[in-house]
């Protein structure tokens, strides 16, 4: 049972993911840390071994029938990528290695050719290290200025100031949801803003995409990246959407077969979107599972995962502080409709490390240390937490698995 | 799996609990910094090095149990120490933690004592880090002290 409000069957569905019907000296794995990444079901399995043991060839180089299939399974992938995320066109999904990369390429490419020293780049208090390391290293190269939205004490971006934050900005880059504190931001609002002042809209969408349905149409943002593996595909391809307008008029990032249409010996033509940014051979069993991943997400349906996480979180959230009170501090939001079923917390005064290795006694898996937001860290005034997050797979038993688990360290400390 | 009592030794919980040598130095001390990037942790190691003798030595910062408690039980047994018989100490004390230099000689008939309870850590890798994040601190202070 997931929960009285939850929509899914949750324990239907984790009898699908190997991992979560494995057991480890024993004992069945509680896995909480998908925020980190995900695990896959046999859909995503099994078609990438299909493909691998069948199917597997080059794409877009060869003429034979064994490479024209293996396009045409990359390419659907990249098709029913455009469809889940509601993009316009096929043109405007760029397979990459991982949001990371994705980050890096609007950075270099966009960044280079339109950013220069005193141009201003707005950034939040809650980015993972991908969005912010690559606009300092803008920073440093091109002398460009970031400024920063900070945050409501109750783990809100404070929008009270972001019009004068955002005047004269040339680029507005955001987290959709924090992969710390859990808060889902306003990201229609947010790219809005962006608009009205002149300044690109940049969404990181690594922790939405995986948990709630994405329309970037809607959003009205102008790039938005995320990675696969915390979606239920395989690690090793990441997505760039970016309006196509833009992806057209942007220099090339790497250089190398697949992205050009002519080499001479005094110089190249790039290829077509979306090729003109896939340089070299790419990931092409994880791009298969890649569409594996959306198809069976689709099954499953974005909004029942929603549904889901809201009410993983209301119960989560209920459950521990009537246990645990002060005891435990949540770092996010309380309101489950406001935030995602991310949970990070302090227990007890126990560091986050010897948390995490006392409940690894019982198989329950979270995270500890600083998330890779170390900013964030300092501004909510801990070197690490704990964080547990809980996806379509998880059940109120991974909840109260945690809670037991938490007492077991007690103990100790 | 290795149980958690073999980390979790009592002597390991009570340097956690009751730090030694906790603080600062005042200069002509120096002091270096040491990370874990892994986990977020910070150090600092003090150190009061006269005439080539460790005179005196402090921590401070944060970190998890096995870091604060390894960097608590070093300073105990560094003080007083040449900066010659701390090097091999140190040295003595990686190879416990399987980290070895190649070709490197480790005196072993050097007696950890109460140190030779991070033994158990060896069984858990990932907190190796942890265990060893003081003692490099602390060599980066001893390169200081004697720049």
């Amino acid at each position: 049972m997931a929960g009285a409000n939850s929509v899914l069957d949750a324990a239907a569905i984790r009898r699908e993911f190997p991992v979560l019907t494995s057991e480890i000296n024993g004992k069945p794995v509680v896995y909480l840390d998908s925020a980190n990444t995900s695990q896959k079901p046999n859909a995503v399995i099994d078609a990438m071994t299909t493909f691998m043991r069948e199917s597997y060839a080059p794409i877009n180089r060869s003429a034979y029938t064994l490479a024209a299939n293996a396009t045409e399974k990359y390419e659907g992938a990249r098709a029913a990528m455009a469809k889940f995320i509601n993009a316009n066109s096929t043109n405007e999904i760029v397979f990459t290695k991982n949001a990371t990369e994705a980050l890096n390429l609007i950075a270099y490419s966009w960044g280079r050719a339109n950013l220069k020293r005193g141009d201003l780049v707005v950034l939040t208090h809650m980015e993972h290290h991908a969005n912010i390391v690559p606009w300092q290293m803008l920073q440093q190269e091109r002398g460009i200025e970031l400024r920063w939205v900070p945050l409501t004490s109750d783990f809100q971006l404070d929008l009270s100031s972001l019009p004068t934050l955002l005047a004269g900005a040339k680029v507005f880059s955001f987290t959709a949801m924090s992969n710390v504190l859990g808060t889902i931001n306003p990201v229609e609002k947010l790219c809005a803003a962006a608009h009205a002042a002149g300044a690109l809209a940049i969404v990181d969408a690594c922790q939405s995409v995986p948990h709630s349905p994405t329309d970037v149409r809607a959003l009205g943002a102008d790039f938005a990246m995320f990675s696969s593996h915390k979606m239920c595909g395989p690690s090793g391809v990441g997505v760039l959407w970016g309006r196509e307008a833009l992806l057209e008029a942007m220099p090339p990032f790497l250089g190398g077969g697949n992205m050009i249409s002519e080499v001479r010996l005094d110089g190249f033509k790039c290829a077509e979107l979306p090729a003109k940014f896939e340089a070299g051979t790419p990931p092409i069993t994880e791009v298969v599972g890649l569409g594996a991943a959306v198809e069976y997400l689709n099954g499953v349906g974005m909004a029942n995962i929603r549904q889901h996480e809201i009410a993983m979180s209301s119960y989560a959230l209920e459950m521990l502080t009537s246990r645990f009170g002060d005891d435990i501090t949540i770092h996010g939001p309380r309101n489950p409709e406001l935030r995602g079923s991310t949970f990070s917390f302090a227990f007890r005064g126990i560091h986050p490390h010897d948390l995490s290795q006392v409940l690894d006694q019982s198989n329950v898996c979270v995270r500890a240390g600083h998330h890779c937001a170390k900013p964030l860290m300092k501004i909510i005034g801990a070197n690490a937490t704990a964080r547990a997050s809980f996806y379509l797979y998880n059940t109120t038993q991974d909840a109260d698995a945690l809670a037991d688990a938490l007492d077991s360290a007690s103990d100790i400390f | 799996m290795p149980g958690i009592e073999d980390l979790y030794r009592e002597i390991i919980l009570d340097h956690y609990r009751t730090p030694r040598n906790r603080g600062e130095l005042a200069p002509p001390a120096v002091y270096a910094e040491g990370n874990n990037p892994l986990c977020g942790d910070d150090i600092r190691v003090y150190l009061d090095v006269v005439d080539g003798v460790v005179r005196d030595v402090k921590f401070s910062g944060q970190g998890c149990s096995i870091s604060q408690s390894s960097t608590s039980m070093m300073t105990v047994a560094v003080k007083g120490k040449t900066i010659e018989e701390v090097r091999a100490f140190v040295r003595r004390f990686k190879h416990m933690m399987t980290l070895s230099e190649d070709g490197e000689t480790v005196d072993q008939s050097i007696k950890l004592g109460d140190i030779e309870a991070l033994q158990g850590v060896v069984k858990f890798p990932v907190r190796i880090k942890c265990a060893t994040l003081g003692w490099n601190t602390l060599l980066e202070g001893l390169d200081e002290a004697t720049k």
